[in-house]
């Protein structure tokens, strides 16, 4: 069983308070449909705990298989430098059904940012070593494939279900307590 | 789960055929680091898939001028479907015939379903195995176990004095 390998820092796109008991991770690519799957079930998860929870998301693209995956990546990294990475995030993930470069550009405009600039970003591939680097902390951690979620830096071994995960995080939580 | 040949031995020699008309032999690649990774099967669900992540990872691997070989008792055929739907950027070779003969060498065949069990080995410069590691059937292992071998390999400059040979034994 793996355990994260590169701790969370300012670097990284957190949801949640810094001083939560749990901190969730999660290794996603945009056009996984696993990924799609977990999406919804994330975020009841975010819900359920608030602000006893963590949430942070890192890029793990199989970008042999899954083309859009890397530049839905790299646009969510733009997205982000803007402030808006999670805006960006859920808009991938709500509508991946439909996940193309032509989405990647109607989201950043929905979100008032500049097509063009987004283009240029992708073209220079300005984020692709933030999202390398990303990919790279979840090979050396044991990632293996996507979704891969770590609960307070120790793989989730068990299934992305609601109860699965809920289940795991409380099991933190009263660990936490009991200290 | 089989008893995977152990760090240390002489990595067994072997010829398989990497494409319907070429063939790959282990001492085609002396003088480099080889990893051998022997899965069950072609074609298993694309997300969780062991030789999709090894193709993402795979600059990773040349960083230590690695050569990275996925072994299954598929057919030459099938594995040029199977590289082809996911662009893989490295060899599959066909231990097809005898089937599975290259797995029972190395101790990585499961005779009772007739297929290759999930077994890594890293192979060095001098070909002797450095590592090794057989994961359950079911768990894709990841490449991190890979990567820390090769790290740990010993360094050595291009002037190790093991001739290259490119011949292919056809």
């Amino acid at each position: 069983m793996g355990t994260l390998k590169v701790p969370v820092t300012q670097h990284d796109h957190i949801k949640g308070p810094a001083n939560a008991p749990v901190t969730l991770v999660e290794y996603g690519d945009y056009e996984c449909p696993g990924c799609g799957a977990a999406y919804p079930i994330v975020n009841l998860v975010v819900e359920h705990f608030g602000p006893r929870l963590r949430f942070v998301f890192r890029h793990f693209p199989l970008t042999q298989v899954h083309p859009n995956a890397e530049p839905a990546a790299e646009s969510v990294e733009f997205a982000g430098a803007h402030g808006r990475f999670w805006e960006m995030h859920d808009g991938i993930y709500e509508n991946q059904d439909r996940l193309s470069p032509p989405l990647l550009f109607a989201l950043a405009r929905a979100l008032g940012l500049s097509e063009l600039e987004l283009r240029n970003a992708l073209a220079s591939e300005k984020y692709a070593p933030k999202v390398k680097s990303d990919f790279l902390s979840g090979v050396r951690s044991g990632v293996n494939g996507t979704p891969s979620f770590f609960i307070n830096g120790r793989q989730h071994e068990g299934t992305y279900a609601l109860e699965d995960l809920v289940l795991a995080i409380e099991l933190q939580l009263h660990a936490k307590a009991a200290l | 789960m089989s008893k995977v040949l152990a760090a240390g031995t002489v990595a067994p020699g072997f010829t398989l055929r990497v494409t319907p008309d070429q063939y790959l032999s282990l001492s085609d690649l002396a003088g480099r680091p080889v990893v051998l990774a022997f899965y069950p099967a072609d074609w298993s669900p694309v997300c969780g898939d062991q030789m999709a992540l090894y193709n993402e990872v795979l600059p990773e691997f040349h960083k230590h001028d690695a050569e990275v070989l996925g072994i299954s008792v598929d057919g030459a055929w099938c594995h040029e479907a199977f590289v082809k739907d996911r662009h893989l950027h490295f060899p599959l070779l066909a231990d097809f015939h005898p089937k599975g003969a290259v797995a029972e060498m190395y101790g990585a065949y499961r005779k009772s379903e007739g297929v290759c069990e999930r077994a890594l080995f890293v192979i060095d410069r001098h070909g002797v195995i450095f590592w090794s590691y057989c994961s359950p059937i079911a768990v894709n292992p990841g490449a991190d176990g890979i990567l820390d071998a090769l790290e740990r390999l010993p360094k050595e400059g291009a002037s190790d004095g093991h001739a290259k040979s490119s011949s292919h034994a056809a």
